[in-house]
């Protein structure tokens, strides 16, 4: 059966790996570089690399920095920052990643998700969405890394991008982002229980345990996470063991395929 | 000199895929040049994007042909890769009914969900269950995990074409092989080390 994936983020923010907490305070964590290659050595299941101020920056993503890295990346990469058109999506893929992630210009640019869906197929644009919590209890869209309000609620949003084409949904709590206190499990099944593609959480992740909520209770088809693999002992490989103890269907830790 | 080419008809992951078959040893180039299929002994046919939009870049380059003589005249081995396994049949409907390559027989439909927690596209990774005897697994057990991406499948007319199968929305054909011609509907460059091996095995051919 399809198995679960675990996800590390790397985020990138002037060329330096980064980790922040509510998307704030960002402490840098090392380069791309090495992170890469270790994670590509580990054989995770895929990565995710943000690049978190080029939409701020009003600045391009960085190609040939992506172009560098993903020729040492080996797992299904999916890259995402400051991407605003069609042009830019065609210069990533051909740059090396598998999908783009595409979150403040699928606010500002109607129709960008559906013109890549036709053009780049669906299963290369992950709709990312980075939600806050109000003080009312209900959920709402940011964009540009958390600071603007898009007046959107989260789970309308997820429907609209599936109804327009994006082939998975990345759904990152602002308010668990970085505090390793587990994911927001309420705003995961309020996503996972509106769309019929692959939902993959984020935000939150402090133990192995959480990743287990997230897909347990959340439905999460997939876990992102960062600061669980940055400051802890933790290693993905390990969470995939947890996992399968736990009776979650991982890919095979063992790979029985001999090295030659 | 053993060359692979990389079929370029403006749809697929050739940066991956070529890096894959390098780090595997192969000498590779990629082409958009039809004609240089007569330089190659083996041929990667990779495709990302939808089936009709694939069909009408292969026609307009001139694809469709040269691939026919080299797998049916000359005997090239030709791997396609997602799409590119997908664009191996009849026919397909993604994007309207359109005619395929036809070199393996079948039709490419729409993954469809049997329960309502299953998701589409089918992403990530599965188990690929074979028979265990054909040279394209060597040294890869059945039920090891490849890496999917996709919403469309290919449903094989002859089950004696079908290589492998899948477990989602029932079960749903992975692989192909008819005489030169084979398909994964797996990303094998995306694979890891099992993707890897069963690169090794396809240039062993």
């Amino acid at each position: 059966m399809l198995k679960v994936r675990i996800i590390p983020t790397l985020l990138w923010k002037n060329l330096g790996l980064v980790k922040g907490i509510g998307f704030d305070s960002w402490r840098r964590v090392g380069t791309i570089m090495p992170a890469v290659k270790v994670y590509n050595t580990r054989q995770v299941d895929e990565l995710i690399v943000v690049d978190i101020s080029a939409t701020s920056e009003d600045r391009l993503p960085d190609f040939e920095e992506v172009r560098e890295f993903s020729a040492e990346c080996f797992v299904p990469l999916t890259v995402g920052g400051g991407i605003r058109n069609i042009e830019d999506i065609k210069q990533l893929l051909r740059a090396g990643a598998d999908k783009v992630s595409i979150n403040t210009a699928a606010f500002e640019l109607p129709g960008l998700i559906s013109d890549a869906a036709e053009r780049f197929g669906s299963q290369c644009v992950v709709a990312s969405i980075d939600a806050r919590k109000n003080s009312n209890g209900s959920y709402r869209c940011f964009s540009r890394c958390g600071t603007l309000d898009t007046g959107r609620e989260p789970s309308e949003w997820a429907l609209e991008m599936e109804r327009r084409g994006a082939g998975e949904i990345l759904i990152t709590s602002v308010d668990r982002d970085g505090s390793m206190k587990g994911y927001d499990i309420e705003l995961i099944q309020l996503i996972t229980s509106r769309v019929r593609i692959p939902v993959i959480a984020s935000g939150g992740a402090g133990n192995y345990e959480h990743l287990f909520e997230a897909i347990d209770m959340g439905k999460a088809a997939a876990v992102a996470a960062a600061s669980i693999f940055h400051f802890t002992e933790q290693t993905p490989l390990e969470a995939r063991n947890y996992l399968a103890a736990r009776g979650i269907p991982v890919r095979d830790a063992k790979m029985v395929v001999p090295l030659s | 000199m053993s060359k692979t080419l990389i079929v370029d008809y403006g749809m697929g992951n050739l940066g991956s895929v070529k890096r894959a078959f390098e780090e595997c040893g192969t000498d590779v180039f990629i082409s958009d040049n039809p004609d240089d299929c007569e330089m190659a002994d083996h041929i990667v046919l990779p495709g990302v994007g939808a089936f009709a939009d694939g069909m009408a870049a292969l026609t307009t380059a001139g694809w469709v042909d040269a691939l026919h003589v080299a797998t049916q005249q000359d005997n090239i081995p030709l791997l396609g890769i997602c799409l590119g396994m997908q664009l191996l049949a009849d026919k397909g409907f993604e994007g309207g009914e359109t005619v395929g390559l036809g070199l393996i027989p079948g039709e490419v439909r729409r993954l469809v969900a049997v329960t309502s927690e299953t998701r589409i596209p089918h992403v990530g990774w599965n188990e690929v269950n074979h028979g265990g005897k054909h040279p394209l697994f060597t040294g890869i057990p059945t039920g090891v995990d490849f890496y999917f991406v996709h919403s469309y499948h290919f449903v094989t007319a002859n089950d004696d074409d079908t290589l492998a199968v899948t477990p989602y929305c029932g079960s749903f054909v992975s692989a192909v092989a008819r005489n030169t011609v084979y398909g994964t509907q797996f990303h094998p460059e995306k694979s890891s080390r099992a993707g890897f091996q069963l690169i090794r095995n396809f240039m062993a051919l």
